[in-house]
Protein backbone atom coordinates (compact mmCIF):
# COMPACT_ATOMS: atom_id res chain seq x y z
CA UNK A 1 0.00 0.00 0.00
CA UNK A 2 1.59 3.49 -0.91
CA UNK A 3 -0.05 6.72 0.42
CA UNK A 4 -2.33 8.64 -1.98
CA UNK A 5 0.01 11.12 -4.52
CA UNK A 6 -1.36 14.28 -3.45
CA UNK A 7 -1.10 16.15 -0.01
CA UNK A 8 0.06 12.71 2.11
CA UNK A 9 -1.34 13.00 5.87
CA UNK A 10 1.94 14.54 7.80
CA UNK A 11 1.95 11.60 9.89
CA UNK A 12 0.67 7.76 8.67
CA UNK A 13 1.01 4.36 11.01
CA UNK A 14 -0.11 1.35 9.20
CA UNK A 15 -0.15 -1.57 12.15
CA UNK A 16 2.94 -0.33 13.58
CA UNK A 17 4.31 -3.37 16.15
CA UNK A 18 7.56 -3.44 18.08
CA UNK A 19 8.75 -5.98 20.30
CA UNK A 20 11.79 -5.93 22.73
CA UNK A 21 12.91 -9.84 22.79
CA UNK A 22 9.95 -11.57 23.52
CA UNK A 23 7.63 -8.10 24.75
CA UNK A 24 5.81 -7.27 22.69
CA UNK A 25 5.16 -3.31 23.13
CA UNK A 26 3.31 -2.45 19.72
CA UNK A 27 0.18 -4.79 18.68
CA UNK A 28 -0.14 -2.98 15.38
CA UNK A 29 -1.10 0.88 16.21
CA UNK A 30 -2.74 2.90 12.82
CA UNK A 31 -3.20 6.15 12.89
CA UNK A 32 -3.39 9.44 10.71
CA UNK A 33 -1.88 13.07 11.68
CA UNK A 34 -2.86 15.59 9.54
CA UNK A 35 -0.74 18.77 8.49
CA UNK A 36 -1.34 21.31 11.36
CA UNK A 37 -3.07 18.65 13.35
CA UNK A 38 -2.27 18.20 17.59
CA UNK A 39 -2.65 14.54 18.50
CA UNK A 40 -2.34 14.06 22.14
CA UNK A 41 -1.40 9.98 22.74
CA UNK A 42 -2.61 9.41 26.86
CA UNK A 43 -3.13 6.16 28.13
CA UNK A 44 -1.41 4.23 31.48
CA UNK A 45 2.23 4.18 32.00
CA UNK A 46 3.79 0.81 30.20
CA UNK A 47 0.96 1.21 27.51
CA UNK A 48 3.58 1.66 24.49
CA UNK A 49 2.99 5.83 24.14
CA UNK A 50 6.69 6.84 24.32
CA UNK A 51 8.19 3.61 22.33
CA UNK A 52 6.01 4.58 19.40
CA UNK A 53 6.28 8.17 19.72
CA UNK A 54 10.29 6.87 19.19
CA UNK A 55 9.15 5.08 16.36
CA UNK A 56 8.28 7.74 14.27
CA UNK A 57 12.27 9.05 14.51
CA UNK A 58 13.72 5.72 13.93
CA UNK A 59 14.78 5.96 17.47
CA UNK A 60 13.68 2.51 17.87
CA UNK A 61 13.16 0.46 14.59
CA UNK A 62 9.91 -1.61 14.69
CA UNK A 63 9.12 -5.32 14.18
CA UNK A 64 6.50 -4.87 11.45
CA UNK A 65 4.51 -2.64 9.72
CA UNK A 66 5.11 1.19 8.15
CA UNK A 67 5.76 5.00 9.47
CA UNK A 68 5.09 7.11 7.19
CA UNK A 69 5.89 10.96 7.47
CA UNK A 70 5.22 13.19 5.25
CA UNK A 71 4.70 10.35 2.47
CA UNK A 72 8.32 8.75 3.13
CA UNK A 73 8.48 5.75 5.06
CA UNK A 74 10.73 6.35 7.84
CA UNK A 75 14.12 4.50 8.24
CA UNK A 76 13.47 2.41 4.92
CA UNK A 77 13.88 2.23 1.21
CA UNK A 78 10.45 0.60 0.27
CA UNK A 79 11.49 -1.32 -3.01
CA UNK A 80 8.67 -3.70 -4.20
CA UNK A 81 7.28 -3.79 -1.22
CA UNK A 82 10.53 -5.25 0.40
CA UNK A 83 12.32 -3.07 3.06
CA UNK A 84 16.15 -2.35 2.49
CA UNK A 85 17.91 -0.59 5.61
CA UNK A 86 18.56 2.96 4.97
CA UNK A 87 22.36 4.49 5.30
CA UNK A 88 22.41 6.38 8.47
CA UNK A 89 22.97 9.46 6.81
CA UNK A 90 19.88 9.50 5.33
CA UNK A 91 17.89 8.15 8.71
CA UNK A 92 19.57 11.43 9.78
CA UNK A 93 18.35 13.27 6.88
CA UNK A 94 15.00 12.20 8.06
CA UNK A 95 14.98 13.23 11.61
CA UNK A 96 16.06 16.78 10.63
CA UNK A 97 12.48 17.32 9.75
CA UNK A 98 10.91 15.52 12.54
CA UNK A 99 11.69 17.92 16.25
CA UNK A 100 11.00 15.97 19.24
CA UNK A 101 11.25 17.31 23.01
CA UNK A 102 12.43 14.72 25.49
CA UNK A 103 10.71 14.15 28.80
CA UNK A 104 14.14 14.47 30.68
CA UNK A 105 15.24 18.05 28.42
CA UNK A 106 18.34 16.14 27.71
CA UNK A 107 19.88 19.67 26.89
CA UNK A 108 23.75 19.28 25.84
CA UNK A 109 25.41 20.12 29.36
CA UNK A 110 28.28 21.66 27.93
CA UNK A 111 26.59 24.17 26.10
CA UNK A 112 24.72 27.43 26.84
CA UNK A 113 21.37 27.89 25.90
CA UNK A 114 22.53 29.50 22.90
CA UNK A 115 24.91 27.06 21.36
CA UNK A 116 22.16 24.33 22.07
CA UNK A 117 19.61 25.86 20.17
CA UNK A 118 22.71 26.75 17.42
CA UNK A 119 24.08 23.07 17.06
CA UNK A 120 22.29 21.47 14.60
CA UNK A 121 21.53 24.52 12.26
CA UNK A 122 25.27 25.27 12.46
CA UNK A 123 26.47 21.34 12.01
CA UNK A 124 23.67 19.97 10.13
CA UNK A 125 22.31 22.20 8.35
CA UNK A 126 25.74 24.28 7.55
CA UNK A 127 23.56 27.45 7.94
CA UNK A 128 25.94 30.44 8.42
CA UNK A 129 26.66 31.97 11.89
CA UNK A 130 25.42 34.89 12.05
CA UNK A 131 22.46 34.05 10.25
CA UNK A 132 21.82 31.07 12.56
CA UNK A 133 22.76 32.94 16.05
CA UNK A 134 20.07 35.25 14.81
CA UNK A 135 17.76 32.85 14.06
CA UNK A 136 18.16 30.82 17.19
CA UNK A 137 18.54 34.36 19.21
CA UNK A 138 14.77 35.07 17.93
CA UNK A 139 13.83 31.49 18.96
CA UNK A 140 14.88 31.96 22.51
CA UNK A 141 12.98 35.22 22.29
CA UNK A 142 9.51 33.07 21.29
CA UNK A 143 9.86 30.92 24.55
CA UNK A 144 10.35 33.90 26.39
CA UNK A 145 14.60 33.16 27.52
CA UNK A 146 16.40 35.43 25.43
CA UNK A 147 17.75 36.43 28.61
CA UNK A 148 19.03 33.68 29.56
CA UNK A 149 20.97 32.81 26.06
CA UNK A 150 24.11 32.51 28.01
CA UNK A 151 23.10 30.16 30.77
CA UNK A 152 23.92 26.81 31.13
CA UNK A 153 21.43 24.33 31.61
CA UNK A 154 22.53 23.56 34.68
CA UNK A 155 21.69 27.36 35.59
CA UNK A 156 18.06 26.88 34.26
CA UNK A 157 15.05 25.88 36.52
CA UNK A 158 13.50 22.64 34.50
CA UNK A 159 10.75 24.67 33.08
CA UNK A 160 13.32 26.64 31.37
CA UNK A 161 15.68 23.84 30.10
CA UNK A 162 12.68 22.39 28.42
CA UNK A 163 11.78 25.61 27.03
CA UNK A 164 14.91 26.01 26.13
CA UNK A 165 14.64 21.96 24.68
CA UNK A 166 11.88 23.07 22.74
CA UNK A 167 13.57 26.18 20.54
CA UNK A 168 16.57 23.58 19.92
CA UNK A 169 13.74 21.36 18.11
CA UNK A 170 12.48 24.14 16.16
CA UNK A 171 15.99 26.13 15.20
CA UNK A 172 15.79 23.01 12.47
CA UNK A 173 12.63 24.19 10.81
CA UNK A 174 11.11 20.71 11.13
CA UNK A 175 7.34 20.18 9.91
CA UNK A 176 6.28 17.19 12.47
CA UNK A 177 7.13 17.98 16.50
CA UNK A 178 7.42 15.08 18.74
CA UNK A 179 6.50 15.24 22.53
CA UNK A 180 7.57 12.85 25.05
CA UNK A 181 5.82 13.57 27.82
CA UNK A 182 7.48 16.99 28.19
CA UNK A 183 5.79 18.34 31.53
CA UNK A 184 5.85 14.99 33.42
CA UNK A 185 9.50 15.83 35.05
CA UNK A 186 8.85 19.21 36.65
CA UNK A 187 7.84 20.78 39.44
CA UNK A 188 3.48 21.57 39.19
CA UNK A 189 4.45 25.11 39.34
CA UNK A 190 6.75 24.73 36.68
CA UNK A 191 4.14 23.28 34.24
CA UNK A 192 2.29 25.85 32.73
CA UNK A 193 5.21 27.68 31.41
CA UNK A 194 6.03 24.59 28.65
CA UNK A 195 2.28 23.81 28.05
CA UNK A 196 2.17 27.73 27.42
CA UNK A 197 4.99 27.82 24.56
CA UNK A 198 3.15 24.49 23.03
CA UNK A 199 -0.05 25.96 23.07
CA UNK A 200 1.43 28.98 21.18
CA UNK A 201 3.01 26.55 18.93
CA UNK A 202 -0.45 24.47 18.01
CA UNK A 203 -1.79 27.47 17.19
CA UNK A 204 0.95 28.85 14.78
CA UNK A 205 -0.26 25.31 12.84
CA UNK A 206 2.59 23.37 13.74
CA UNK A 207 2.14 19.63 13.43
CA UNK A 208 2.28 18.07 16.76
CA UNK A 209 2.20 14.42 18.40
CA UNK A 210 2.05 14.58 22.27
CA UNK A 211 2.62 12.21 24.80
CA UNK A 212 1.28 13.49 28.03
CA UNK A 213 -1.08 13.40 31.17
CA UNK A 214 -2.08 17.22 30.74
CA UNK A 215 -5.64 16.04 30.61
CA UNK A 216 -6.27 19.70 30.31
CA UNK A 217 -3.71 20.29 27.34
CA UNK A 218 -5.52 17.65 25.66
CA UNK A 219 -8.97 18.51 25.48
CA UNK A 220 -7.79 22.32 25.32
CA UNK A 221 -5.89 22.01 22.66
CA UNK A 222 -5.57 18.54 20.67
CA UNK A 223 -7.65 18.10 17.53
CA UNK A 224 -7.17 13.86 18.27
CA UNK A 225 -7.08 12.33 21.38
CA UNK A 226 -5.66 9.15 21.47
CA UNK A 227 -6.17 6.10 23.92
CA UNK A 228 -3.25 3.74 24.11
CA UNK A 229 -3.16 0.79 26.58
CA UNK A 230 -1.05 -2.67 26.67
CA UNK A 231 0.11 -1.70 22.85
CA UNK A 232 -3.06 -0.74 21.21
CA UNK A 233 -5.58 2.04 20.58
CA UNK A 234 -8.21 1.24 22.64
CA UNK A 235 -10.08 4.62 21.11
CA UNK A 236 -9.52 7.55 19.39
CA UNK A 237 -11.46 10.70 18.44
CA UNK A 238 -12.47 14.44 19.44
CA UNK A 239 -10.76 15.42 22.40
CA UNK A 240 -14.44 16.22 23.97
CA UNK A 241 -15.77 12.89 22.57
CA UNK A 242 -12.98 10.40 23.75
CA UNK A 243 -12.22 12.71 27.54
CA UNK A 244 -16.30 13.07 28.41
CA UNK A 245 -18.04 10.13 27.29
CA UNK A 246 -15.60 7.43 26.07
CA UNK A 247 -17.19 5.03 24.74
CA UNK A 248 -14.30 2.06 26.03
CA UNK A 249 -14.60 0.47 29.47
CA UNK A 250 -10.83 0.67 30.05
CA UNK A 251 -10.67 4.42 28.56
CA UNK A 252 -12.95 4.79 31.47
CA UNK A 253 -11.12 3.45 34.19
CA UNK A 254 -8.05 5.16 33.24
CA UNK A 255 -9.69 8.71 33.25
CA UNK A 256 -11.46 7.91 36.43
CA UNK A 257 -8.13 7.28 38.18
CA UNK A 258 -6.37 10.74 36.17
CA UNK A 259 -9.03 12.90 36.51
CA UNK B 1 4.11 34.30 28.38
CA UNK B 2 5.03 33.10 32.10
CA UNK B 3 8.27 33.64 33.08
CA UNK B 4 10.27 32.61 36.66
CA UNK B 5 10.59 35.92 38.05
CA UNK B 6 9.85 35.42 41.61
CA UNK B 7 8.24 37.82 43.72
CA UNK B 8 10.61 39.01 46.31
CA UNK B 9 10.21 37.31 49.62
CA UNK B 10 8.97 39.42 52.98
CA UNK B 11 11.24 40.71 54.14
CA UNK B 12 9.83 39.76 57.84
CA UNK B 13 11.84 36.87 58.99
CA UNK B 14 15.32 38.23 58.19
CA UNK B 15 17.47 38.43 61.38
CA UNK B 16 19.96 40.95 60.75
CA UNK B 17 23.67 39.98 62.64
CA UNK B 18 25.82 43.23 63.69
CA UNK B 19 29.27 42.58 64.56
CA UNK B 20 29.00 43.11 68.06
CA UNK B 21 26.31 40.02 68.52
CA UNK B 22 28.55 37.25 66.65
CA UNK B 23 29.44 34.99 69.11
CA UNK B 24 32.77 34.88 70.68
CA UNK B 25 33.69 31.72 70.63
CA UNK B 26 36.67 29.93 73.15
CA UNK B 27 38.13 27.25 70.32
CA UNK B 28 38.84 24.11 71.61
CA UNK B 29 42.45 23.13 72.11
CA UNK B 30 43.83 20.40 70.13
CA UNK B 31 47.60 19.16 71.97
CA UNK B 32 47.19 16.06 69.95
CA UNK B 33 47.68 18.48 66.06
CA UNK B 34 50.16 20.55 67.76
CA UNK B 35 52.70 18.02 68.72
CA UNK B 36 52.11 16.39 65.28
CA UNK B 37 53.31 18.93 63.62
CA UNK B 38 56.34 19.71 65.93
CA UNK B 39 57.69 16.79 65.31
CA UNK B 40 57.20 16.66 62.06
CA UNK B 41 58.99 20.04 61.58
CA UNK B 42 61.52 18.68 64.00
CA UNK B 43 61.68 15.81 61.91
CA UNK B 44 62.44 17.42 58.60
CA UNK B 45 64.60 20.26 59.88
CA UNK B 46 67.05 16.99 60.81
CA UNK B 47 66.57 15.13 57.50
CA UNK B 48 67.33 18.56 55.66
CA UNK B 49 70.42 19.47 57.94
CA UNK B 50 71.35 15.75 57.55
CA UNK B 51 71.43 15.94 53.43
CA UNK B 52 72.83 19.44 53.15
CA UNK B 53 75.97 18.06 55.22
CA UNK B 54 76.46 14.52 54.20
CA UNK B 55 78.99 14.39 51.34
CA UNK B 56 77.40 11.41 50.38
CA UNK B 57 74.97 13.00 48.60
CA UNK B 58 77.66 14.52 46.38
CA UNK B 59 75.54 18.50 46.23
CA UNK B 60 78.71 19.69 44.27
CA UNK B 61 78.36 16.67 41.41
CA UNK B 62 74.86 17.29 41.64
CA UNK B 63 75.17 20.76 40.25
CA UNK B 64 77.91 20.22 37.94
CA UNK B 65 75.70 17.26 36.35
CA UNK B 66 72.29 18.68 36.33
CA UNK B 67 72.62 20.75 33.25
CA UNK B 68 75.16 18.56 31.67
CA UNK B 69 74.59 18.55 27.64
CA UNK B 70 74.34 14.56 28.20
CA UNK B 71 71.66 14.88 31.09
CA UNK B 72 69.62 17.15 29.00
CA UNK B 73 69.68 15.23 25.74
CA UNK B 74 68.40 12.45 27.84
CA UNK B 75 65.94 14.27 29.55
CA UNK B 76 64.42 15.42 26.16
CA UNK B 77 64.43 11.86 24.97
CA UNK B 78 62.17 10.85 28.36
CA UNK B 79 59.75 13.73 27.26
CA UNK B 80 59.65 12.79 23.76
CA UNK B 81 59.16 9.03 24.88
CA UNK B 82 56.33 9.76 26.84
CA UNK B 83 54.44 11.90 24.39
CA UNK B 84 54.93 10.00 21.45
CA UNK B 85 53.87 6.95 24.11
CA UNK B 86 50.73 8.60 25.48
CA UNK B 87 49.75 10.15 21.86
CA UNK B 88 49.62 6.60 20.30
CA UNK B 89 47.68 5.29 23.85
CA UNK B 90 45.02 7.85 23.51
CA UNK B 91 44.73 7.16 20.06
CA UNK B 92 44.80 3.49 20.49
CA UNK B 93 42.30 3.59 23.70
CA UNK B 94 39.68 5.29 22.16
CA UNK B 95 39.55 3.42 19.01
CA UNK B 96 39.69 0.19 21.51
CA UNK B 97 36.75 1.79 23.79
CA UNK B 98 34.75 2.44 21.13
CA UNK B 99 34.71 -0.97 20.09
CA UNK B 100 33.90 -2.32 23.08
CA UNK B 101 30.93 -0.69 23.36
CA UNK B 102 30.09 -1.29 19.69
CA UNK B 103 27.01 -4.20 18.88
CA UNK B 104 29.34 -5.94 17.05
CA UNK B 105 30.51 -9.30 19.32
CA UNK B 106 33.77 -9.68 16.96
CA UNK B 107 34.76 -6.00 17.98
CA UNK B 108 33.73 -6.88 21.38
CA UNK B 109 35.81 -9.55 21.94
CA UNK B 110 38.73 -8.13 20.51
CA UNK B 111 39.02 -5.42 22.34
CA UNK B 112 38.55 -7.59 25.41
CA UNK B 113 41.17 -9.92 24.66
CA UNK B 114 43.85 -7.32 23.43
CA UNK B 115 43.39 -5.62 27.10
CA UNK B 116 43.62 -9.41 28.72
CA UNK B 117 46.89 -9.80 27.02
CA UNK B 118 48.40 -6.37 27.57
CA UNK B 119 47.29 -5.57 30.95
CA UNK B 120 47.68 -9.39 32.11
CA UNK B 121 51.21 -8.69 30.96
CA UNK B 122 53.97 -6.65 32.92
CA UNK B 123 54.89 -3.76 30.68
CA UNK B 124 58.84 -4.75 31.04
CA UNK B 125 58.34 -8.33 29.68
CA UNK B 126 56.12 -6.67 26.80
CA UNK B 127 59.57 -4.14 26.33
CA UNK B 128 61.65 -6.72 26.20
CA UNK B 129 59.52 -8.67 23.98
CA UNK B 130 59.83 -5.64 21.66
CA UNK B 131 63.22 -5.76 21.66
CA UNK B 132 63.24 -9.20 20.48
CA UNK B 133 61.04 -7.69 17.44
CA UNK B 134 63.75 -8.12 14.93
CA UNK B 135 64.79 -11.57 15.90
CA UNK B 136 61.58 -12.96 15.95
CA UNK B 137 60.35 -10.94 12.68
CA UNK B 138 63.51 -11.11 10.60
CA UNK B 139 61.87 -9.40 7.81
CA UNK B 140 58.72 -7.54 6.50
CA UNK B 141 56.96 -8.28 3.38
CA UNK B 142 54.47 -6.55 1.65
CA UNK B 143 52.13 -8.49 -0.39
CA UNK B 144 49.15 -11.14 -0.37
CA UNK B 145 49.29 -13.75 2.28
CA UNK B 146 50.25 -16.58 0.83
CA UNK B 147 50.77 -15.33 -2.64
CA UNK B 148 53.16 -13.11 -4.01
CA UNK B 149 55.53 -10.83 -2.18
CA UNK B 150 55.78 -7.31 -3.49
CA UNK B 151 58.56 -5.96 -1.15
CA UNK B 152 60.89 -7.09 1.81
CA UNK B 153 62.34 -4.76 4.30
CA UNK B 154 64.57 -6.23 7.12
CA UNK B 155 63.20 -5.34 10.55
CA UNK B 156 66.08 -4.14 11.79
CA UNK B 157 66.69 -1.25 9.05
CA UNK B 158 62.87 -0.21 9.37
CA UNK B 159 62.38 0.21 13.22
CA UNK B 160 64.73 2.09 15.39
CA UNK B 161 64.94 1.31 19.22
CA UNK B 162 63.57 3.90 20.00
CA UNK B 163 60.23 3.74 17.90
CA UNK B 164 59.94 -0.28 19.14
CA UNK B 165 60.76 1.38 22.41
CA UNK B 166 57.71 3.76 22.17
CA UNK B 167 55.74 1.08 20.48
CA UNK B 168 56.08 -0.78 23.55
CA UNK B 169 55.25 1.52 25.54
CA UNK B 170 52.14 3.02 23.75
CA UNK B 171 50.46 -0.25 22.83
CA UNK B 172 50.82 -1.25 26.81
CA UNK B 173 49.46 2.32 27.69
CA UNK B 174 46.31 1.65 25.63
CA UNK B 175 44.66 -1.09 27.14
CA UNK B 176 44.84 1.32 30.50
CA UNK B 177 43.82 4.27 28.55
CA UNK B 178 40.73 2.04 26.65
CA UNK B 179 39.35 1.61 30.39
CA UNK B 180 39.50 5.13 31.14
CA UNK B 181 37.53 6.14 28.22
CA UNK B 182 35.37 3.08 28.28
CA UNK B 183 34.27 4.80 31.87
CA UNK B 184 34.00 8.52 30.48
CA UNK B 185 31.85 7.38 27.52
CA UNK B 186 29.51 5.62 29.86
CA UNK B 187 29.45 8.25 32.54
CA UNK B 188 27.70 11.03 29.58
CA UNK B 189 23.92 10.28 30.15
CA UNK B 190 22.13 8.33 27.07
CA UNK B 191 19.55 11.19 26.53
CA UNK B 192 22.71 13.25 25.59
CA UNK B 193 23.54 11.03 22.29
CA UNK B 194 19.49 10.28 21.88
CA UNK B 195 18.83 14.08 21.28
CA UNK B 196 21.71 14.65 19.07
CA UNK B 197 20.37 11.63 17.04
CA UNK B 198 16.84 13.26 17.20
CA UNK B 199 18.32 16.74 15.79
CA UNK B 200 20.17 14.70 12.85
CA UNK B 201 23.44 14.49 13.97
CA UNK B 202 25.46 11.73 12.70
CA UNK B 203 27.40 9.49 15.02
CA UNK B 204 30.32 11.08 14.20
CA UNK B 205 29.04 14.51 15.43
CA UNK B 206 27.47 13.22 18.44
CA UNK B 207 30.49 11.60 19.43
CA UNK B 208 33.34 14.25 19.10
CA UNK B 209 30.82 17.18 19.81
CA UNK B 210 28.22 15.76 22.47
CA UNK B 211 29.65 12.31 24.53
CA UNK B 212 33.54 13.09 23.95
CA UNK B 213 33.79 16.80 25.48
CA UNK B 214 30.97 15.76 28.44
CA UNK B 215 33.16 12.28 28.89
CA UNK B 216 36.35 14.44 29.33
CA UNK B 217 35.53 15.54 32.65
CA UNK B 218 35.95 12.31 33.95
CA UNK B 219 38.74 11.14 31.64
CA UNK B 220 41.41 13.85 32.33
CA UNK B 221 41.94 13.40 36.04
CA UNK B 222 43.14 9.57 35.50
CA UNK B 223 44.50 10.11 32.12
CA UNK B 224 47.05 13.00 34.20
CA UNK B 225 47.78 9.79 36.30
CA UNK B 226 48.35 7.82 33.68
CA UNK B 227 51.06 10.09 31.63
CA UNK B 228 52.92 11.13 34.96
CA UNK B 229 52.98 7.18 35.37
CA UNK B 230 54.38 7.09 31.48
CA UNK B 231 57.03 9.46 32.28
CA UNK B 232 58.57 7.07 35.47
CA UNK B 233 58.10 4.00 32.99
CA UNK B 234 60.15 5.24 30.23
CA UNK B 235 62.96 4.55 32.45
CA UNK B 236 61.97 0.56 31.85
CA UNK B 237 62.84 1.20 28.32
CA UNK B 238 65.94 -0.21 29.22
CA UNK B 239 64.88 -3.38 28.72
CA UNK B 240 64.32 -2.89 24.90
CA UNK B 241 67.13 -1.44 25.10
CA UNK B 242 66.78 1.93 24.84
CA UNK B 243 69.27 3.51 26.73
CA UNK B 244 69.65 7.15 26.09
CA UNK B 245 66.26 8.52 28.80
CA UNK B 246 66.85 10.06 31.58
CA UNK B 247 67.19 7.02 34.12
CA UNK B 248 69.60 5.03 32.52
CA UNK B 249 71.63 8.10 30.81
CA UNK B 250 72.46 9.53 34.36
CA UNK B 251 73.17 6.17 35.47
CA UNK B 252 75.65 5.23 32.88
CA UNK B 253 77.53 8.37 33.82
CA UNK B 254 77.47 7.28 37.42
CA UNK B 255 79.24 4.19 36.80
CA UNK B 256 82.02 6.92 34.99
CA UNK B 257 82.09 9.04 38.38
CA UNK B 258 81.73 6.02 40.71
CA UNK B 259 78.91 7.75 42.52
CA UNK B 260 75.39 6.83 41.75
CA UNK B 261 73.57 9.35 44.43
CA UNK B 262 74.29 12.82 43.17
CA UNK B 263 73.08 11.20 39.62
CA UNK B 264 69.66 9.82 40.77
CA UNK B 265 69.50 13.17 42.79
CA UNK B 266 69.90 14.64 38.59
CA UNK B 267 67.27 12.21 37.63
CA UNK B 268 64.61 12.64 40.04
CA UNK B 269 65.12 16.46 39.71
CA UNK B 270 64.43 16.28 36.17
CA UNK B 271 61.40 14.15 36.68
CA UNK B 272 59.98 15.91 39.63
CA UNK B 273 59.87 19.28 36.61
CA UNK B 274 58.46 17.40 33.83
CA UNK B 275 56.04 15.95 36.50
CA UNK B 276 55.29 19.58 37.80
CA UNK B 277 54.47 20.88 34.76
CA UNK B 278 52.04 18.36 33.33
CA UNK B 279 50.52 19.03 36.80
CA UNK B 280 50.00 23.03 35.95
CA UNK B 281 48.81 21.26 32.31
CA UNK B 282 45.85 19.25 33.75
CA UNK B 283 44.67 22.06 36.26
CA UNK B 284 43.96 24.48 32.73
CA UNK B 285 42.69 21.20 30.53
CA UNK B 286 40.20 20.38 33.37
CA UNK B 287 39.07 23.62 33.55
CA UNK B 288 38.60 23.58 29.88
CA UNK B 289 36.04 20.97 29.98
CA UNK B 290 34.22 22.27 32.98
CA UNK B 291 31.82 24.05 31.48
CA UNK B 292 28.67 23.88 32.55
CA UNK B 293 29.57 22.33 35.52
CA UNK B 294 30.11 24.63 37.72
CA UNK B 295 28.86 27.93 38.11
CA UNK B 296 31.45 29.94 35.41
CA UNK B 297 31.21 31.85 33.08
CA UNK B 298 29.81 30.92 29.79
CA UNK B 299 32.96 29.81 27.35
CA UNK B 300 34.48 33.21 25.28
CA UNK B 301 32.64 31.96 21.98
CA UNK B 302 29.50 30.96 23.17
CA UNK B 303 29.65 34.96 24.89
CA UNK B 304 30.32 36.26 21.53
CA UNK B 305 27.88 34.50 19.82
CA UNK B 306 25.37 35.94 21.66
CA UNK B 307 26.82 39.11 21.52
CA UNK B 308 26.54 38.96 17.53
CA UNK B 309 23.01 37.26 17.79
CA UNK B 310 21.69 40.37 20.27
CA UNK B 311 23.14 43.01 18.10
CA UNK B 312 21.31 41.49 15.61
CA UNK B 313 18.03 41.99 16.85
CA UNK B 314 18.22 45.16 17.94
Amino acid sequence: MSPPATAPPMLRAEQVCKEFGSLRVLKGISLEVARGEVMCLIGPSGSGKSTFLRCINHLEQITSGRVYVDGEVIGYHDRGGRLHEMHPREVAAQRRDIGMVFQRFNLFGHRTALENVLEAPLRVKGVPRTAAARHAMALLDRVGLAAKADAYPAQLSGGQQQRVAIARALAMKPKLMLFDEPTSALDPELVGEVLEVMRGLALDGMTMVVVTHEMGFAREVADTVVFMDDGVVVESGNPRAVLTAPQHERTRSFLSKVL
Amino acid sequence: MATSGQPAPASAEIVPVSAQERLEVVRRRRPGNTVAAVVLVVITALFLYGAATNPTYGWPDFARYLFDWRVIEAARNTLLLTVFSMLGAVVLGVLLALMRLSPNRVLQSSAWVYLWVFRGTPVYVQLVFWGLFSTIYKEIRLGIPFGPTFATFSTDSVLTVFQLAVIGLALNEAAYMAEIVRAGLSSVENGQGEAATALGLSWWQTMSRIVLPQAMRVIIPPTGNEVISMLKTTSLVTAVPYSLELYTRTRDIASETFNPIPMLLVASAWYLLFTSLLMVGQYYLERRFAHGTTRDRPSRRARALSRVAQKEQA
